[in-house]
């Protein structure tokens, strides 16, 4: 049913879908934006924290008495007190506000602590040493399996697997508390404005420090954020510590992690190993799938990558193993377990292509049709191959040219869900014809804001300097926390619904004085005009002079029944990389990457391309330099810092080809981007350079020394 | 990771010529994995001068030059130049985030060279002109074409790394005023950003060059 909420049609649209600058995007680079980070709250004190060194320890002493009587120092907190198990190195043992970085650092040094050091496991891509350390996560069975194997003409088994990396946020963790009575204000660098406040609170409450303070006590307040990435969701140890702090001292404080310490303990993609076995028909039809697979997220172990990843081969079988390591908790990094499963599935099936004598283009287009987006695969994969030229870069796997240098190419397909998630926005319509659009969401970097105001405008027929939009601050109506691509489906939903509302509201005030009726006014460039009439029209501003001196005050939500359906869920999106091999150095450099991607209508076609460039980038880093590296002597992490936990620069990337799909997808309504398109790279670099070299490197990141060890193995060296 | 890092990355350092860690590091192909420990001597930071006055530990007078303003302060010769802006003077746009002149985030401009914040002592940046973000000022009523020439290729992305990297393009675009796209890769390769926004960045330093220019190709 067609409903006045539903998105303009495409020949009426002035905005959307256009590449639009970002709203925020002169205050970013001139850097007048203001991070958690840069909120210096006046008389406030810095805050630093106290980690374990070890892996696995028990705290037998603390003495915080010599930090005390530091000049400088205004509080300290005991956050493990003795008898407290510690399961990570940079685990929290303590953290001291002072006047002065300088003096907090001192005090930290000065905190004596003890340790019984107990026995750790950090590494686990040798499953066979984890001991005990290992529990079934995870199984499942569909058709069956012997029969599809026994059918199977070609079957290829194969080791993959890709190691545990770190989100690496450039603005690390971390927040401002200031106390006024018993409400608290947190400058956070979060994803999670609406829910981190009301969790904070819930803690504080049942301290006896602050039992007074309820959840609605602490606003929370993020204009701008350093990346998340999926990291940032959860007011943390070291935010309830910061408030108590501040608290404690009667003084704003303001705590960030240092980097050593983002890197160990806020945030790390689990990691996933597997045994895959994998048969097809002689023509490439893909008949059995066995893996057993094992992963690990730190001490909870982690869950089962979804595999084999989006073509549902009919007859499978998958076990996974959770290992537990003595590691910086997992949490969610964008796609959580896709990229994973990306690795586990494109890279046997194109080995298995190899063993097919099989173009692996023609086994991915021949088997697309097990998903459930087969056409959508089909034409983004004809796309993707004509904008790599993939028939004349694509060979015989081994034959990247006679020299030293090798060339190969290589592909990956993905899938995501993105619906919109829950949201509320207020748009208010002033007489003075100002308009804002108020939503308790944030922006980390993806566009939000930019996305509101083109939605609000765009449905009031303003340009888009007419419309303020605020947001980052609980106070405003809740929207859900950015995680998951669900953002840009959920505020743009209800921006659109707030905004009609509204607007409904002023057609209604200006009709009668127009001589006509609210049914048969549109508002179109600026103006309030009679449908097919412009000469009967007033500018905004005039008729919002007509509300007197009584705003409009409009709410929208999403999800919403009966208010149009304006947004969907589940995306494709393929992907192809060309690389040069050095075979004398192992060295890996990208030539090229085409990523091409559907995800519905698009609101802001600039920021929905570089969300692509962005994943694209982030994808190469954990295909080619990142790892958490771990040292099972010692239980500690080796690169705990940013010359060696490596990110690529600009001149690692190569060239980037994106091409977002649109016409005909748009009526699907909005879905989420952030996530998709982050999942192929890793699988498609991994397949490029199997092509270059006919060798396969078991697991990414695919470094030097890996290439090098395996072009020995196959003899090439 | 295999370039070797130009001449304008290398005094990035302040003090040395020719080589940063990470330049140094690139330069001989080390990946995460390869290397546990480093040669001491090639990562020290440069030792005083022989003779140089002893200050400190407790806070000593210094007098900063920033974007062509004296400010006064009272700080421990301990403090970073980085740390002095950011925490003294609330100038927050350089942005702190390896504290080991690695990423480039907190990258200024010290007597016409783009210097790490984090890797110079305030006290060694005395008496000389220190230009930040908060200086890179507007003309005739227009933005600075590097901010502005980022804002159109949406070379930000959660902006963390923007302004050290504007700043880093600012001081290549002084040097090369008509860069190609190869010293464009090779010249701001002291900056990283977590997010991705290289090939903004690439387009942003080529237009605001041809702005800077006046326009026209040299
Ligand atoms: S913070 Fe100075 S280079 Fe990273
Ligand atoms: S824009 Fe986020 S780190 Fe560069």
């Amino acid at each position: 049913m067609p409903s006045k909420y539903d998105w303009p049609a495409a020949e009426k649209r002035s905005l959307i879908g256009k590449r639009i600058n970002r709203l925020d995007g002169l205050a970013k680079s001139t850097g007048r934006a203001k991070y958690s980070y840069d909120t210096n709250r006046p008389g406030g004190l810095t805050a630093k924290l106290l980690t374990s060194p070890y892996a696995h320890a028990r705290v037998t002493k603390i003495d915080t008495g010599e930090a005390e009587r530091l000049a400088g120092v205004r509080a300290i907190r005991v956050m493990s007190p003795v008898g407290t198990e510690v399961q990570w190195q940079g685990y929290e043992i303590a953290a001291v506000a002072a006047d002065t970085e300088e003096i907090a650092r001192d005090a930290v040094r000065k905190i004596q602590v003890e340790y019984e050091v107990l026995p750790h496991l950090v590494k686990e891509e040798d499953l066979s040493k984890a001991g005990n350390r290992t529990k079934p996560s995870g199984e499942n069975t569909q058709g069956n399996p012997d029969q599809g194997f026994s059918q199977a003409d070609v079957i290829h088994e194969g080791f993959y697997g890709a190691n545990v990396i770190t989100h690496c946020c450039l603005e690390p963790h971390g927040q401002v508390a200031e106390w006024d009575g018993d409400n608290c204000t947190v400058y956070a660098s979060t994803q999670a404005v609406g829910s981190i406040g009301r969790e904070l609170g819930k803690v504080l409450a049942a301290d006896p420090a602050t039992a007074n303070v309820k959840p609605s006590n602490v606003r929370v307040i993020t204009q701008y954020m350093g990346g998340g990435f999926g990291s940032k969701f959860s007011p943390d140890r070291w935010g309830i510590v910061c408030a108590q702090l501040a608290r404690q001292a009667g003084k704003p404080v303001k705590l960030m992690l240092d980097r050593d310490q983002e890197l160990l303990m806020a945030g790390a993609r689990p990691s996933h190993f597997a045994k895959v076995k994998v048969g097809a028909k002689k023509d490439g039809t893909l008949v059995a799938w066995e893996s057993e697979s094992w992963t690990t997220g730190g001490m909870s172990g982690a869950g089962a990558a979804p595999i084999p990843y989006v073509i549902e081969i009919p007859n499978r079988k998958t076990r996974n193993i959770a290992v537990s390591t003595n590691t910086g908790p997992a949490r969610a990094w964008r796609a959580p377990n896709h990229p994973q499963a990306a690795v586990l599935t494109m890279c046997p099936l194109t080995d298995l292509a190899a063993k097919l004598n099989m173009d692996p283009l023609e086994l991915f287009l021949k088997n697309v049709s097990l998903s459930p987006r087969g056409d959508v695969y089909r034409a983004e994969l004809l796309k993707a191959a004509e904008l790599m030229d993939w028939k004349a870069k694509y060979h015989a796997p081994g034959k990247g040219g006679n020299g030293y240098l090798k060339r190969g190419v290589g592909l990956s397909i993905h899938t995501w869900g993105g619906r919109g998630h829950d949201s509320e926005c207020r748009l208010i319509i002033n007489p003075d014809g100002s308009v804002q659009a108020q939503l308790g969401s944030q922006d980390l970097g993806t566009g939000t804001r930019t996305v509101i105001g083109i939605v609000a405008a765009e449905t009031l027929g303003l340009p888009l300097s007419g419309v303020q939009v605020q947001i980052g601050d609980s106070n405003y109506p809740p929207s859900g926390g950015s995680g998951g691509s669900t953002t840009v489906g959920g505020v743009s939903a209800s921006t659109r619904r707030a905004s009609v509302k509204a607007l409904d509201k002023l057609l209604e005030a200006v009709a009668p004085g127009m001589g006509t009726t609210a049914d048969k006014l549109v508002a179109v460039d600026g103006r309030i005009q009679v449908q097919g009439d412009p000469s009967k029209s007033l500018t905004w501003k005039a008729a919002c002079a007509k509300l007197g001196t009584k705003a409009i005050s409009e709410t929208g939500r999403q999800p919403a029944r009966d208010e149009g359906n304006l947004g969907d869920s589940g995306v494709g999106g393929a992907q192809m990389a060309e690389v040069e091999v050095d075979t004398e150095t192992g060295i890996v450099t990208m030539r090229k990457m085409v990523a091409v991607q559907d995800c519905g209508l698009i609101i802001d076609l600039k920021t929905a391309e570089s969300q692509c460039y962005g994943a694209c980038i982030m994808g190469i880093g954990s295909a080619l330099y990142e790892e958490k590296i771990y040292d099972q002597q010692t239980g500690r992490m080796l690169n705990a810092d940013m010359e060696f936990y490596k990110l690529g620069g600009i001149g690692d990337v190569g060239e980037i080809v994106v091409h977002m799909m649109t016409r005909d997808y748009d009526q699907r309504g909005v879905i989420g981007l952030g996530e998709p398109p982050v999942i192929s790279p890793p699988a498609a670099i991994s397949n490029a350079v199997f092509n270059a070299l006919g060798v396969r490197i078991p697991t990414i990141p695919i470094t030097p020394d890996k290439v090098l060890a395996a072009l020995e193995k196959g003899g090439m060296a | 990771m295999s370039k070797i890092d130009s001449e304008d990355h290398g005094k990035k350092h302040p003090g040395k010529k020719g080589f940063s860690r990470r330049s140094f590091l690139q330069g001989i192909g080390i990946s995460g994995g390869a290397v546990a420990s480093l040669p001491k001597g090639l990562l020290a930071e440069p030792q005083a001068e022989s003779g140089a006055r002893v200050m400190g530990p407790g806070p000593v007078p210094v007098s900063l030059r920033i974007n062509g303003k004296v400010h006064n302060l009272n700080i421990e010769p301990r403090v970073t130049l980085l740390d002095a802006l950011r925490n003294h003077l609330d100038l927050t746009g350089a942005k702190k985030v390896c504290d080991r002149s690695v990423c480039g985030t907190c990258t200024v401009i010290v007597a016409g060279h783009p210097v790490y914040a984090c890797g110079l002592l305030a006290i060694e940046a005395q008496g000389k002109d220190i230009q930040t973000i908060e200086g890179l000022l507007s003309t005739h009523g227009k933005a600075h074409p590097v901010p502005t020439a980022f804002v159109e290729n949406d070379a930000q992305q959660c902006g963390f790394c923007t302004p050290g990297f504007v700043m880093a393009v600012k001081a290549f675009l002084d040097k090369h005023p008509n860069p190609t796209m190869e010293q464009v890769k090779q010249g701001l390769g002291g900056n990283l950003c977590r997010c991705g926004t290289y090939i903004g960045v690439r387009q942003a330093a080529l237009d605001a060059a041809r702005e800077m220019r006046g326009g026209k190709r040299a």
